[in-house]
């Protein structure tokens, strides 16, 4: 059965106001094209979870759709920091953003207890820091089987979590490659999943290298495809990061009024990601494309009959 | 003697690479970690292994990483795997020798501050967090720091122990690690644009090398203690120009870190 749908239909259908979104994908992949499309819709009181809010998630929250952010390290990477997320959390402004901090491990476990439909996730992490006291959900636990204690994390299981990929089918099956990140782990922890990818391909695409499947059809309740829609990050072998976007994005998330015009002209004015991306015109896309091809060598599964 | 000239930036840099010779696997964390772990590995210590904690590892970057997540760490390198795994079973299964961070604020026995300055209720400053560094921190075997010195970063008091050092001395510290289990034995090493500093016996910071053109005085300016002070207190080497040139040819023609 096809899942292929709009970004505007399955946000539109999947994402409700006050939910727990995940927008995952660790530097790499971060679908900005869904971001954007549920700040058009003016989804309200929703709770981000991501390790690295990066800059979807500065701009949701610039947009008013998020009331709390759930996180582990918050900045623009390589750049600074994320300034519309840091008005509200050092002056409230416009209104306070609640938010529950944990480090990587912490919230990569989460989304494993997620996935695992387990109680926590025990680490060995958190000893004589201060993340503990200001996040009281990071509790200490004696192990069952001796003396020792360990740390925990609670479960995270998102609304809905959306992820961008190279490639699925239309089914959902979905394979990706180049940094992982914890989308597989926030997938299947997901009550929801929204699958975006550069390319639809067939079936038998998926079928000839199984190992490269990190999402199953089954967990999938939409596919989005939409070229380019991970930029101004990236998708490996596609195309690369557009670090221009994000020193610039510095400059104008410094000052209110610039975010809510580059919202108004990126995001609110136009129909969805195909006018994004003429927009941004042909030669800023190529100079982002990778400089050579390194395809990988093929494997061979063999037939048993 | 002429020399090419430098700056203290690639002074901090250059001497924090030297500081990897003979490491086998290195945890590099986000910014200055970063180009300091790349000429490491293009100098002193070709067999090391760069571990992000985006997922890959044996990492043959190309051109320095914009972020840890570069599409350069991907291609070419040994592995590339889910987060869960590098976390799990690389980082806290003991495989990391040196865990490489940066800071915002540090203190004399190395506990790190990258989360907030002021409260943390109300903050001054909301800085990015913890990433893994908590964990690189305590599973590391080692750790190694990277950062400007100022009155500002170097204090008595963090304003939130982010990452854990030498505690409040080495004597809590090892018992710390003892009865918790870490696998880290903590900082042994904090490069800054002043000078080369390790850990004493007691676990607080010694400078043991002095960057050229620094004086002492200059030094206990940008601290917020009295700096213990290894005697005789040698002079760093100065960068040799064929670090210098694969620093500013190859690592940083832009001068992102440099400058």
């Amino acid at each position: 059965m096809s899942k292929v749908a709009s970004m505007r239909d399955a946000v539109a259908a999947l994402i409700h106001d006050g939910d727990v979104v995940a927008i995952e994908g660790f530097t790499h992949l971060i679908c900005f094209a869904a971001g954007h499309e549920i700040v058009r819709q003016r989804k309200r009181d929703l709770t981000l979870a991501r390790l690295t809010p990066d800059l979807v998630y500065d701009q949701m929250v610039a947009a008013g759709v998020a009331r709390k952010l759930v996180f582990s390290w918050l900045g623009n990477p390589g750049v600074g920091g994320l300034h519309a997320i840091r008005r509200r959390v050092e002056n409230a402004d416009p209104a306070p953003l609640e938010l529950e901090e944990y480090s990587h491990f912490g919230m990569v476990g989460r989304y494993t207890a997620g996935a695992s439909n387990l109680p926590f996730y025990p680490l060995r992490s958190y000893f004589e820091s201060d993340l503990p006291k200001a996040n009281p959900l990071i509790r200490p636990i004696r192990s069952p089987y001796g003396e020792e204690t360990v740390y925990a994390v609670p479960p995270l299981k998102p609304d809905v979590t959306i992820v961008h990929a190279q490639r699925a089918d239309a089914e959902g099956n979905t394979q990706m490659w180049g940094l992982l990140g914890c989308q597989k782990e926030a997938a299947f922890a997901a009550d929801r999943v929204v699958v975006v990818v550069e390319e639809l391909v067939d079936e038998a695409v998926v079928r000839a290298d199984p190992n490269r499947t990190v999402i199953p059809g089954l967990i999938v309740d939409a596919v989005v495809v939409e070229p380019w829609g991970a930029h101004p990050s990236y998708v490996q072998g596609a195309y690369d990061r557009d670090n221009r976007f994000y020193l610039e994005w510095d400059a104008i998330s410094r000052d209110a009024a610039a975010t809510q015009a580059w919202l108004d002209e990126w995001v609110y004015g136009i129909a969805g990601r195909a006018e994004y991306v003429a927009r941004l015109g042909v030669e800023r896309t190529a100079e982002l494309r990778p400089s050579r091809s390194a395809p990988s060598g093929s494997v061979d599964y063999g037939v048993y009959e | 003697m002429s020399e090419v000239e430098f700056s203290a930036s690639e002074m901090m840099i250059v001497a924090a690479a030297r500081e990897l010779a003979g490491q086998r696997v290195c945890f590099v964390g986000v910014g200055l970690p970063n180009i300091a772990v790349n000429l490491a590995r293009l100098t002193v210590a070709p067999e090391l292994e760069l571990v992000y904690e985006s997922g890959a590892f044996g990492a043959k970057p190309a051109r320095l990483p914009l972020s840890i997540g570069d599409p350069c760490i991907v291609t070419g390198a040994t592995a590339v795997v889910p987060m869960v795994e590098l976390f799990a079973y690389y980082l806290q299964g003991g495989l990391v020798d040196v865990g490489f961070l940066g800071a915002a604020q540090i203190d004399r026995f190395g506990n790190i501050n990258s989360t907030v300055i002021g409260p943390y209720e109300h903050p001054k400053t909301r800085l990015p967090g913890s990433g893994g560094a908590c964990e690189i921190a305590i599973n590391a075997r080692q750790v190694f720091v990277i950062m400007r010195q100022s009155k500002r970063s170097f204090v008595e008091k963090i304003d939130f122990r982010t990452s854990p050092g030498n505690l409040g001395g080495a004597e809590s510290a090892v018992r710390a690690r003892r009865e918790e289990g870490w696998l880290g034995s903590g900082p042994s090493v904090v490069v800054t644009d002043m000078g080369i500093y390790h850990f004493d016996d007691s676990g607080q910071m010694r400078l043991d090398s002095i960057h050229s053109g620094v004086t002492l005085a200059a030094v206990r300016e940008t601290m917020g203690w009295e700096p213990k002070v290894a005697e005789p207190l040698p002079v760093t080497p100065a960068p040799t120009s064929e670090e210098l040139r694969l620093i500013r040819e190859e690592l940083d023609p832009d001068g992102a870190y440099t400058k």
